[in-house]
């Protein structure tokens, strides 16, 4: 539906500790629900989150079935240096749900 | 947020610790009067979800609701914002005042109806489906530029006989559970229900991003769900019957803050 939304601060001291906060709509499907006639609804999850700094991977979560609908990530990273911050979220049909960040260190 | 749900009976009783510290000091814009909003009767965790711009899930809603917003759709080539230009000043106030006499239609109309009225009517454009994630966002993005402005619907006039029924409606014992909307949210409103504590059922807050759903609603899906769980059939969303109750509702919370797109268990 809506294009992912994150929160990364736009500049930061060097070394500095930074929030970065995530939010996506995703259906979030269990794979458990059973429709009206009794068939599974199959499962349909973002089952990988993975956050890149300038090309290195400082941050990756696995998912499952137990992550509500529309999830809601914060985590903390280093600023180390300027750059792009690289967000991707992989879903069971194979979806890529990705967007991008800059961040100014000084 | 379905970890959330399990947490809900310990966060009830904190909120109403909270709730009793509060009372005592400052005034809360949540509470007029007797009229409490159902913020009052989140736990702490939902209310610094809703507070939160940013991890509030109804936003997505609204982010939506301002490209549609922008969007050119129908024969007549334009969109809403080529009548009302921008919505942060054109809509400031909207929502406080629906459901409200239609004097064309001769009965009330709601925002959803005046949103798919502009679409048919002006922009020669098919209307939404009630429910549909594009309406829920349109009507979120509306009511969000109304946001901390006291609900001020009109009961007088011709307004007056669709808001008695909305009472009559509101009062009026159903399903086979046998309990009108009053039994729960006017008599006994503040106790306990298993394991909930039993809210006004103020609207102010409306459209909802709520838990339970796991989705944002509107007010006719809520009634519908309250009507489900007394066991009595609902009525259709968007019906006569549910646009007087919605008119009856908002003013049982008058001067209540706009608070959409608010988040509910």
């Amino acid at each position: 539906m809506a294009e992912p939304r994150v929160r990364v601060p736009s500049t930061a001291r060097q070394g500095e500790v930074i929030e970065i906060k995530t939010l996506l709509s995703h259906p979030m499907e269990t794979g458990h629900r059973r429709d009206v006639y009794g068939k599974l609804i199959p499962r349909q999850i973002i089952h990988t989150f993975t956050c890149t700094y300038n090309g290195t991977e400082v941050f990756r979560a696995d998912w499952y079935p137990a992550v509500a609908a529309n999830p809601y990530l914060a985590f903390f990273t280093v600023a180390t240096e300027s750059g792009r911050l690289r967000f991707e979220w992989i879903d069971d049909e194979g979806t890529v749900y990705a967007t991008e960040a800059e961040i100014t260190v000084v | 947020m379905r970890g959330h749900l399990c947490r809900l009976s310990l966060g009830v009783c904190a909120a109403l610790l909270a709730l009793h510290v509060a009372s005592a000091g400052e005034p809360s814009p949540y509470v007029v009067e007797d009229r409490r909003s159902g913020y009052t009767y989140l736990s702490e965790d939902n209310q610094q979800l809703q507070d939160d711009d940013f991890a509030n899930p109804g936003l997505l809603w609204v982010e939506r609701g301002r490209e549609l917003w922008q969007q050119i759709e129908g024969t007549a080539g334009t969109s809403c914002a080529g009548c009302h230009g921008d919505a942060a000043t054109s809509m400031r106030g909207v929502r406080t005042r629906y459901p409200r006499f239609d004097p064309q239609g001769g009965k009330l109309i709601n925002l959803e109806q005046q949103i798919n009225r502009c679409r048919a009517e002006r922009m020669h454009a098919p209307s939404y489906p009630y429910e549909s994630d594009a309406l829920l966002s349109l009507i979120t993005f509306v009511a969000l530029q109304s946001r901390g402005l006291p609900i001020d619907v009109r009961i007088d006039g011709p307004a007056q006989p669709f808001f008695a029924a909305g009472k009559v409606l509101y009062e009026q014992r159903r399903g086979q559970l046998d309990l009108a909307c009053s039994h729960c949210h006017e008599r006994y409103a503040g106790q306990r229900l298993r394991g909930d504590v039993i809210s006004q059922g103020q609207i102010n807050g409306f459209p909802i991003y709520r838990h339970t759903w796991q989705t944002l609603g509107s007010t006719h899906r809520m009634f519908a769900w309250c009507n489900t769980s007394v066991r009595a059939a609902p009525y259709p969303p968007g019906s006569d019957a549910y646009v007087n109750l919605e008119l009856f509702v908002a003013w049982r919370g008058r001067g209540l803050p706009v608070e959409a797109p608010a988040v509910r268990r």
